[in-house]
């Protein structure tokens, strides 16, 4: 599991890859949360183009993620998740609050 | 039941054991050549079943979580998700989607919404300090 979070003018992407689990969302969670609370970025991108794995663990993370973003006055997008992913993302409707591109 | 293979698989309940489960599942499905969307399903349902068992099955403590993988005849793959955790004691509220007993730990309550999607069939056993059993089955399509 990687991050790499770059943020230009208040625009972040946070490029996440690997897979996203139980086990390793708390410390991508942690990581993240970090970041949006110390950097207050307007907009925070999730890249999850290098994700090879993501089951439900991943949409409490984008979920948790969107509140945070909200409360700090910014916003959430989900770009680029492989077609597999898509579905878990689907399923769970999460498309009605956070964008995915 | 007429089982052409089977694999047995006994892991504590740590988390890291997620990913281990879903390595074992993988690794057995390669016989069957299955398509990257069917790999991808079955992971998706055992990765559900197991972190369940870790999160909700041991929350008091630490277990065994067992996990059986069978082919059975016609490309059925059979999957048991066995745990003797804390149980669960109203099985139909489980199930519901978006409910949730570990919203602290940012679980959104869709793991049996997925394992129903994503799996032919799905089938909970439970009981109150006894422990619960998931088995999940799934026809691969036909091989040309």
């Amino acid at each position: 599991m990687k991050l790499d979070i770059k943020n230009e003018n208040g625009s972040a992407v946070a490029k996440l890859s690997g897979e996203i689990d139980h086990h390793n969302a708390k410390e991508l969670r942690a990581e993240l949360d970090r970041f949006i609370v110390t950097a207050q970025p307007k907009e925070l991108t999730m890249d999850l183009g290098g994700i090879t794995f993501m089951d439900s663990s991943g949409i409490g993370l984008i979920m948790g993620r969107c509140r945070l973003m909200k409360e700090c006055g910014g916003r959430l997008e989900v770009r680029d998740p492989q077609p597999y992913i898509r579905r878990v993302l689907k399923l769970s409707g999460i498309e009605r609050i956070v964008k995915i591109r | 039941m007429e089982v052409i293979n089977e694999i047995k698989f006994t892991m504590p309940s740590l988390s890291v054991n997620e990913g281990a489960a879903r390595a074992v599942v993988s690794s057995f499905l390669v016989q069957c050549d299955p398509t990257v969307e069917e790999l991808s399903d079955i992971r998706t349902a055992v990765s559900e079943a197991v972190t369940n068992a870790v999160v909700h099955g041991y929350r008091n403590g630490r277990g065994n979580i067992g996990l059986t993988v069978r082919l059975l005849p016609d490309r059925v793959i059979y999957i048991r998700v066995k745990d003797k955790g804390c149980g669960i004691p109203d099985i139909e509220k489980a199930m519901e989607p978006l409910f949730t007993t570990a919203p602290e730990e940012e679980r959104s309550g869709l793991g049996f919404s997925v394992m129903q999607s994503f799996m032919d069939k799905v089938t909970v056993r439970s009981a109150p300090d006894k422990g619960t059993t998931v088995t999940m089955r799934k026809r691969l399509s036909a091989h040309d």
